[in-house]
């Protein structure tokens, strides 16, 4: 794709990409080749000396129970997160596209929390159900539900979802809203002369065309789950209790932090590069070409 | 709408309202906190009312700190999480204007390639290259700077990917008539593709500067000194695991502090982050 009309000129075009080119080039291409090549390098103890061990790092991780243990919970928790935000944010959505009185009001009290920064709904959500002196916390515990999220690993998980999908709310809540203002009236009328009442309207013409945004955000959403959360994940439980909340980019933190194994660091990167490029891939093979009835 | 409803619209606004009562709560209780004074939250007898220390808190946050965890006034780190945030977005948005308009309205060897290597930047985050990052970012002397904190999340591809497609749709004849003017590629550059460019490029600014000052790994592992740190990185530093050691009202008080210039920046630009959000999403 290009231009029919251009400009000729030798140096210039080369001027002018040479900003872009030069920080992708240092900052992007050189820490990537660098992680790559030191996930297949192994350290001794003091940095002296380091050996090319091909794929030992790969399979001392892969057949390490801990790192399993951080795949399957990441993917669950990325599950959750997105089951829960993306089933609210739409109902909302779709209770704010019709033709409400305020209905512009409520959209900006729906969508601000999108700037809010992850570390800071984490310290929201701390608070609130701090075991000690959070709000929500006296309540559970007058309703006889024994909340400590600092000893419990499931009620710290849970609390980790929470925060993070009250998060995404307003992101899904945006596209959804889009979404379903993009469906032609025509349609539903059409339905509700054959005389489909609102819910078998909504599941058998909305929804399905609904189905590329539906796509995009469970994608979206996943990635976000991913990498986002890694702020709520410290300012909350920082990865405990008994690394509960520890998901792979909390891990990649935490191991390069304690100073420990660089090329097992590295390979955990790789793969978690390895699984964005997938997720990338997969969401413009099927997302780009627009799920369609 | 479609048909005749007996209640009205009764039960979408309770649903809305409900929606908005879960969003808002948190929030409102973290301003409700700041208000108060430590014993009774540390106590857990915290009313759900404002209390009377707003503008002791508030004064003691911004111009003096915490007492124990972070040593410095969060008035500082505004500043810092501020200048980031611009930086973040002017320096992304010049670059890629400029690298754009080189794709875009020149024909170059090697020009596809160089479309290639900034799309790929596409993918990845700066989570996934952390630590070899943080390595380049020291050995160039740059920890503890604003340059550290801003350059490797400038190194991405969403807004020349942006301003290549808008720029794909200015007519042709805009070109041929200002080049019968006698202008340049800078002149024209200047004079028509970026006048034409700016509501492009201000509903990239609100989601850059959003970005911006969100961030947190990056700023969490690039600055050590006190003075350099951000808003984000501050905050988590106030939460100590023993709960009798954190002061929450200045906790709560930098919470909103956190949170005002974004919000402010989605509430007041709303149709512009809007347009932004689905922009670099597509």
């Amino acid at each position: 794709m290009q231009k029919n009309a251009v400009f000729q000129s030798k140096f210039l075009p080369y001027l002018l990409v040479l900003p872009q080119l030069a920080v992708v080039l240092v900052f992007f291409y050189w820490p990537a080749v660098q992680a790559v090549i030191q996930s297949f390098l192994l350290q001794d103890a003091f940095g002296l000396s380091t050996v090319f061990v091909w794929f030992e790092n790969y399979k001392e991780l892969l057949a390490d129970p801990d790192y399993f243990a951080a795949i399957l919970r990441t993917f669950a928790f990325s599950f959750a997160i997105a089951l829960a935000s993306l089933s609210l944010a739409l109902l909302l959505a779709a209770m704010a596209d019709r033709p409400l009185r305020g209905s512009m009001f409520y959209r900006t009290l729906l969508i601000w929390p999108y700037a809010v920064a992850p570390p800071v709904v984490g310290v929201l959500w701390v608070f609130m159900l701090n075991p000690s002196l959070g709000v929500i916390a006296h309540g559970l515990r007058n309703l006889g539900v024994d909340w400590n999220p600092l000893l419990d690993g499931n009620q710290a998980a849970t609390l980790i979802i929470l925060a993070a999908a009250w998060k995404q709310i307003s992101y899904n809540f945006l596209f959804f809203l889009a979404g379903l203002q993009a469906i032609p009236s025509s349609v539903i009328e059409a339905a509700a002369i054959d005389g489909a009442r609102p819910m078998r309207r909504f599941w058998t013409i909305v929804f399905p065309l609904l189905s590329p945004t539906i796509f995009f955000l469970i994608v979206v959403n996943i990635v976000y789950a991913f990498f986002e959360t890694f702020g709520i994940i410290d300012t909350i439980t920082r990865g405990g209790p008994a690394k509960a909340t520890e998901t792979l980019v909390y891990k990649v933190y935490s191991d390069g932090l304690l100073g420990g194994n660089l090329g097992s660091s590295a390979a955990q990167s790789v793969i978690l590069m390895g699984i964005v490029i997938a997720l990338t891939a997969f969401q413009f093979r099927f997302v780009e070409r627009k799920v369609n009835y | 709408m479609v048909e005749h409803r007996r209640f009205g619209n009764l039960l979408p606004h309770a649903i809305l309202w409900a929606g908005v009562l879960i969003v808002a709560f948190p929030v409102y209780l973290a301003f409700v906190a700041s208000t108060q004074d430590n014993a009774s939250i540390a106590n857990g007898q915290m009313s759900l009312l404002p209390g009377g220390h707003f503008l002791e808190t508030y004064y003691q946050t911004l111009f003096v700190g915490t007492s124990g965890t972070t040593r410095e006034p969060v008035g500082t780190m505004l500043f810092n999480s501020f200048v980031m945030a611009m930086m973040v977005a002017v320096g992304k948005i010049a670059i890629s204007l400029i690298s754009a308009y080189a794709i875009v309205y020149f024909r170059f060897p090697f020009r596809m390639t160089i479309f290639w290597i900034i799309f790929i930047t596409l993918m990845l985050p700066v989570e996934v290259r952390i630590y070899p990052t943080y390595k380049i970012v020291a050995d160039l002397n740059l920890l503890d700077s604003y340059a550290g904190l801003t350059l490797p999340l400038i190194a991405s591809a969403t807004a020349t990917l942006l301003f290549r497609q808008f720029f794909m749709t200015v007519p042709d004849e805009l070109l041929e008539a200002s080049r019968i003017d006698g202008a340049g590629p800078l002149r024209f550059f200047w004079d028509t593709l970026l006048p034409l460019s700016r509501t492009n490029m201000a509903a990239l600014f609100v989601i850059l500067f959003i970005l911006g000052w969100n961030q947190y790994l990056w700023p969490l592992l690039i600055t050590t000194r006190d003075d350099m740190q951000t808003i984000q990185v501050g905050i988590r530093k106030m939460i100590v695991t023993s709960d009798a050691l954190t002061e929450w009202p200045i906790v709560m008080a930098t919470a909103v502090l956190a949170m005002l210039p974004p919000v402010a920046v989605v509430v007041l630009m709303q149709k512009l982050f809007v347009r932004g959000l689905v922009e670099t999403e597509k």
